[in-house]
């Protein structure tokens, strides 16, 4: 306790500059809800989209900066001013400016709107900044839909991982069969190719057939995930790890050996389907639908699983088939993420799925967090941005994030969110959770 | 009819047997117990009953239906309930969440319910819930509804655990040993607690207790166990002043 009030008052210089400007934004927009600051980001965003290159070039910066000129201020540091111009000028002023005059606004929609639909509202928000920060530059674009693949295989693997307390290691392997499935499916019906020949339907239907070969994608995984399933679900502990990872070769070696799609050459032509919004649909809709499962109560029963098997059987509780269905879950939407992935890359090999691939999704879990739909959404972001924002350090890259990620594990040795959950309706609805927290105090007295 | 009948239980782990020819009619309504030294083989009855463990040779009848080799969820969902020994509680879960998991078998909504937020699903989780809190409230444990269980004190885990077996509306309630770890205040108090869930929740209670005093107040019967082998059965009175009982448990006096 000494050393610490000891530590504490030695002099930090950005103490002195640090607390004035947190003052300043406390009275300021101390009551700003999440609303307005996302808002004020898609406002500021569009203006990127519409105005970023100009103001970029008279810059000096060439181009629009692609991760708010984070990487380009590691690879030329002469440019940090023009950086620190443009963001500010792109990014936090009209945000700031926005979020200010829109704050009343959203109060008073606090008030009046249901909590689905306040919700619903902040997510169109947050598409709206995702969406034009993306059009800006096919490098974002790709970024961030392989992010919200990351996410989905991230979160799916949570469900076994982390809510049922097994280790699965073949997120690479469900991604590929659901890669697969559904470029085979797409290519075969709506592509004109040199394989599998005239396509069945016209091009234009593509996008339409595209969600129906994704779940198709998603239940061929989850059927061949079966057969992993029902011979380790006898047993407990280190053996499902094992089997997942036989599983993974297997299905490796199975598609390096199948010449009608390329073998180890991979497989190409898929159609271009996977636009951003298709990703963010889909991306949502995954999360939405495994944060239900694991908010009810027959999700719950997988916690309980892990906690204790045997109390859990004896409380009524099926062990047996609520493993088989949080491992399918997670087959289902790593097979789905891996649809999703083909037809953003356009191109696929059976080594682009390789345990480096699990292991990569591992480490996002593990970052974010077990047992927590936050922590899988962070996870794969703060993985992503670091591994993008060190570009330039290129091979060196591969030393300093994991340095980064032990320091994490040092720091906080569940993930940053593990076993802890941000609550939405009270993100969005600030004003009323201080208020009942304010109740509660008084209560307390 | 008795409630749960047991016929020539016998239960072998590789080349130890661990009971033997274990016989038993419950009747509705009873408080039964089951004491014996360490290692006579009463958990192990227990397991059996549950399905833990298969039998090796008896039948195991309850309600008239015969559950011997049947699987401890279905056993359960027919309305035999139990605590252990040592807690098993989950520990990550809260209080509340420990009891509504417990009402899985009674859960109207399927996995699309689970996964796609339904009606029928929102109204369901509403009934659990309140269920789970009436339960809580019953047994006073209700201001404990939100905490993890692993943060609270032992005599309330306990109660959370009597709390979950009851959510899963047991006909038979088994106890392994629901006093462990208790001053003799708190014993007493487990007692009153015991026939107030007996009395309200309409149960046939068979537990497995180390104290005598916590036994002989509570039990119009005992069976006295040794080494897998039913040595003495009757009223507590009888009980106490059995040889054989004496014997198990002080030894015997030797002649120098």
């Amino acid at each position: 306790m000494g050393t610490q009030t000891a530590l504490s008052r030695v002099a930090i210089p950005w103490r002195r500059w640090v607390h004035p400007v947190a003052a300043w934004f406390r009275q300021h927009f101390g009551d700003t809800p999440l609303g307005s600051w996302l808002l004020g980001a898609a406002v500021a965003t569009l203006l990127e989209r519409l105005f970023g290159a100009t103001i970029a070039y008279y810059l000096g910066l060439g181009s629009v900066p692609a991760i708010f000129g984070l990487s380009i201020v590691l690879k030329t540091p002469a440019l940090i001013p023009s950086v620190l111009v443009f963001v500010l000028l792109m990014y936090l002023l009209p945000t700031l400016l926005v979020a200010k005059f829109t704050t009343p606004l959203f109060l008073r929609w606090e008030e009046r709107l249901s909590t689905r639909v306040y919700v619903l509202l902040h997510v169109l928000f947050l598409f709206l900044i995702l969406y034009f920060w993306s059009q800006v530059d096919p490098y974002r674009l790709l970024v961030l839909r392989l992010l919200g693949i990351n996410i989905l295989l991230t979160l799916s693997l949570n469900l076994v991982n982390g809510w049922m307390g097994e280790f699965s290691v073949s997120v690479a392997g469900f991604m590929s069969v659901g890669a697969y499935v559904s470029s085979v499916f797409m290519v075969w019906g709506f592509v004109n190719d040199d394989v599998f020949g005239p396509a069945f339907f016209p091009e234009s239907l593509a996008p339409l057939a595209f969600p129906l070969s994704l779940v198709l994608a998603g239940a061929v995984t989850a059927v061949s995930a079966l057969a992993v399933a029902i011979p380790s679900f006898r047993t407990r502990g280190d053996y499902l790890a094992i089997i997942t990872l036989a599983y993974l070769f297997i299905v490796k070696s199975t598609f390096e050996n199948l010449d009608f799609i390329g073998g180890p050459r991979g497989f190409m032509n898929q159609p271009e389907v996977a636009s951003f919004t298709v990703v963010f649909v889909w991306v949502v809709l995954g999360i939405w639908v495994m944060h239900n499962f694991v908010t009810s109560t027959l999700g719950k029963a997988t916690n309980a699983v892990r906690d204790n098997e045997s109390a859990a059987e004896m409380m009524t509780v099926d062990t047996r088939r609520v493993k088989v269905v949080a491992f399918l879950t997670h087959a289902f939407w790593s097979g789905v993420a891996g649809g999703l992935y083909a037809h953003v890359i356009g191109y696929i090999n059976p080594s682009s799925f390789d345990l480096r691939k699990s292991a990569e999704i591992l480490g996002m879990l593990y970052l974010g967090g077990l047992n927590s739909v936050s922590g899988s959404i962070l996870g794969p972001v703060l993985f992503m941005f670091l591994s993008e924002i060190l570009r330039p350090f290129q091979l060196a890259k591969w030393l300093v994030i994991p340095v980064i990620l032990i320091y994490a594990m040092v720091r906080r040795p569940r993930g940053l969110m593990g076993f802890q959950e941000l609550r939405v309706p009270f993100l969005v609805r600030r004003r009323q959770a201080q208020e009942e927290a304010r109740a509660h105090a008084v209560a307390g007295d | 009819m008795p409630l749960l009948e047991i016929k020539h239980l016998t239960h072998w782990f590789g080349g130890l047997r661990a009971v033997h020819d274990f016989n038993l009619k419950l009747e509705p309504g009873e408080i039964r117990g089951l004491i014996g030294p360490n290692g006579a083989g009463k958990t192990t009855v227990f397991n059996l009953v549950t399905g833990f463990y298969k039998p090796t040779e008896g039948r195991i009848i309850f309600m008239g239906k015969d559950i011997t080799g049947k699987r401890p969820h279905e056993i359960a969902r027919m309305g035999i309930g139990r605590t252990f020994q040592n807690l098993r509680l989950w520990t990550h879960l809260t209080a509340l969440d420990n009891i509504k998991v417990a009402f899985y078998s009674q859960i109207r909504y399927g996995l699309v319910g689970a996964f796609f937020n339904t009606r029928a699903r929102r109204e369901e989780e509403e009934r659990i819930d309140h269920e789970a809190r009436n339960l809580m409230k019953m047994l006073g444990i209700d201001q404990y509804a939100n905490w993890v269980v692993s943060g609270l004190p032992y005599g309330i885990q306990r109660k959370v655990e009597i709390a979950r077996a009851l959510a899963t509306k047991p006909r038979l309630l088994l106890l392994d040993e629901p006093t462990a770890g208790m001053s003799p205040a708190e014993m007493r108090e487990t007692m009153d607690f015991i026939l107030f869930i007996r009395e309200k929740f309409n149960l046939t209670i068979w537990l497995i207790e180390h104290k005598m005093k916590f036994v002989m107040g509570l039990c119009e019967w005992i069976q006295v166990l040794n080494f897998g082998e039913t040595i003495a059965e009757g009223p507590p009175k009888e009980i106490q002043r059995h040889p054989e009982v004496i014997k198990a448990y002080l030894g015997e006096m030797v002649e120098l």
